[in-house]
């Protein structure tokens, strides 16, 4: 059963279309990886399956609900459903820890009692492996921590689609292994749907139950890992071995 | 011309998916102003309509009202009290070459500051600081993501963003102008006394010369500036883009506008008010 289900999009901006008949099932549970160069469209994809942008056509059903043909309302009562991880975690600087991870809750659960909240806040941070930071604000965090903090938000509401935008740019190899981990954990503890948009191939191929490659708008390859390895689609093994096609280029005629 | 844009078109591909990099040509000035008028419309009927749904945060109206108090109150105190004592000495002056006129001198200046002075220069005192941090702070937010993590959360940025900013402005601006008033008054009875004029003379003077609708005028006028100045700074840090520089100028363009807006209206509601 499918918790996405993008159907024809097709998203343009003045004078060049973005993405071009996009069409993509992602199964409930499953980690699902959307890879490609930048400006490949990845991101663009990712705002528009969050309700952040709307298509210029075509549909994308969460939950078989048509999130590009709702009002703003009913697209709110649908983003209840969705966390959202953001590539450089988008925490509200104003506000510490503990009031970024329950900003969601408060807002619109009513009078949730303080030590429901402490009780939430502690759990949530423990699954990060983050304890004992409520109080810290995220200028005070590494770019990893912020990172978790964000994961901790946007799992606060317990969603049942989680995206995830780069979830591990910037960061050093080990802390990537650490979020990597923390994305595998999230799906196994709670049967949440992971979308991951990455060009980091060693986390891609590590996690992903199905990778799908964007290329110039377009989806050029969706298989598991193993059927992207063995692709003999150009595009993808370019992508998966520039170092190869580098050397070919250099050395031809 | 047709022709090559239609070679081009083929050359890019069914898909359309061109490689090319699209010129983004920077919009007119008209184009910009209708933008401009039109972005900051939807922007008031959307905070008003959430406003009559209650749609706000308490803590989050007062924690706006605490910093745009504390923000401006020094700016607008300095300003006003200048000014003030300024305006006394050049009325001081102007009056010595008739003879002087000193029973008017708390008159003149009370009757400026309530009507016009308090209001505009509070208004622009709130504006420089308050209205620039405003547009600073969301344009920042903008560039970070952190309006779109709003989104993500089903949280609007204009109820949580706009609404308590708008209302903070709306209602801080007059008690700022109040003291606006008072700094004023005070600084020119300062220098009034310096300049021989005596304090009970000076405070009689205002006493007979102004009237509780000139205060009155005043406030309102600082209703409709503080408005302004809350929606134009949330409308400018909103549309931001770019990066630092797109927050630079966008608080630039916050205090530019909230000037210009100010002046412009202050000249209509003076002939409103006044009729």
């Amino acid at each position: 059963m499918s918790a996405v289900s993008v159907r024809n999009i097709v998203y343009e901006v003045p004078d060049k279309r973005i993405l071009n008949d996009i069409n993509l099932d992602i199964t409930k549970g499953e980690i699902v990886s959307i890879m490609g160069q930048s400006g490949s469209g990845k991101t663009t994809l990712l705002k528009l399956l969050t309700g952040l942008i709307r298509p210029t056509s075509g549909h994308i059903l969460i939950d078989d609900q048509d999130i590009a043909a709702v009002t703003e309302k009913e697209l709110d009562r649908i983003r209840l459903k969705i966390g959202l991880v953001f590539q450089y975690s988008a925490l509200f600087d104003s506000l510490n820890v503990f009031d970024n991870i329950v900003f969601g809750v408060v807002r619109h659960r009513h009078k949730v009692p303080r030590v429901e909240l402490d009780q939430m806040v502690r759990e949530r941070l423990a699954e990060v492996e983050l304890p004992g930071v409520e109080k810290r604000f995220p200028s005070e965090l590494s770019g990893g921590q912020q990172k978790r903090i964000g994961l901790a938000r946007a799992l606060a509401m317990e969603p049942s689609i989680v995206f995830y935008d780069e979830p591990t740019s910037g960061l050093d190899p080990i802390t990537a292994n650490t979020i990597d981990n923390l994305i595998m954990r999230t799906r196994e503890r709670t049967g949440v749907t992971s979308v991951v948009v990455s060009h980091h191939l060693p986390s891609i191929f590590r996690i992903s139950d199905h990778i799908a490659m964007l290329h110039k708008g377009e989806i050029v390859i969706y298989g598991t890992p193993d059927e992207v390895r063995a692709s003999s689609n150009p595009i993808v093994q370019e992508f998966l071995h520039p170092e190869t096609h580098l050397v070919a280029g250099v050395g031809g005629p | 011309m047709a022709e090559q844009a239609a070679q081009q078109k083929t050359n890019t591909g069914a898909a359309g998916h061109a490689e090319e990099v699209p010129i983004l040509r920077r919009p007119g000035p008209i184009r910009r102003f209708v933008d401009f008028v039109g972005e900051s419309t939807i922007l008031a009927w959307q905070a008003f309509t959430s406003i009559l749904h209650g749609g706000f945060e308490m803590r989050d109206l007062i924690n706006q009202m605490a910093a745009i108090g504390v923000d401006s109150v020094g700016i607008v105190l300095i300003i006003t009290g200048a000014t003030g004592a300024v305006f006394a000495f050049y009325i001081a002056t102007l009056t010595k070459q008739f003879g002087g006129f000193n029973q008017f001198l708390g008159g003149t200046i009370g009757y400026s500051f309530l009507n016009e002075l308090g209001p505009t220069l509070g208004g622009v005192g709130l504006a420089a600081r308050s209205g620039a941090a405003i547009a600073a702070e969301i344009g920042s937010m903008v560039v970070t993501e952190q309006v779109d993590a709003l989104r993500a959360m089903a949280v609007s940025p204009v109820r949580y963003l706009v609404v308590p900013r708008m209302l903070a402005a709306i209602i801080m601006l007059p008690l700022l102008t109040a003291l606006a008033d008072i700094a004023g008054l005070f600084g020119s009875y300062l220098f009034a006394l310096g300049a021989g004029v005596s304090g009970e003379e000076f405070w009689n003077s205002v006493h007979t010369y102004t009237k509780v609708s000139d205060l009155l005028h005043g406030l309102a006028k600082s209703v409709v500036f503080g408005f302004l100045i809350g929606l134009i700074a949330c409308q400018q840090g909103l549309r931001t883009k770019g990066g630092a520089t797109g927050v630079g100028r966008a608080t630039t363009n916050s205090v530019v506008l909230c000037v210009i807006l100010i002046f412009i209206t202050d000249f209509f509601l003076a002939q409103i008010l006044t009729k």
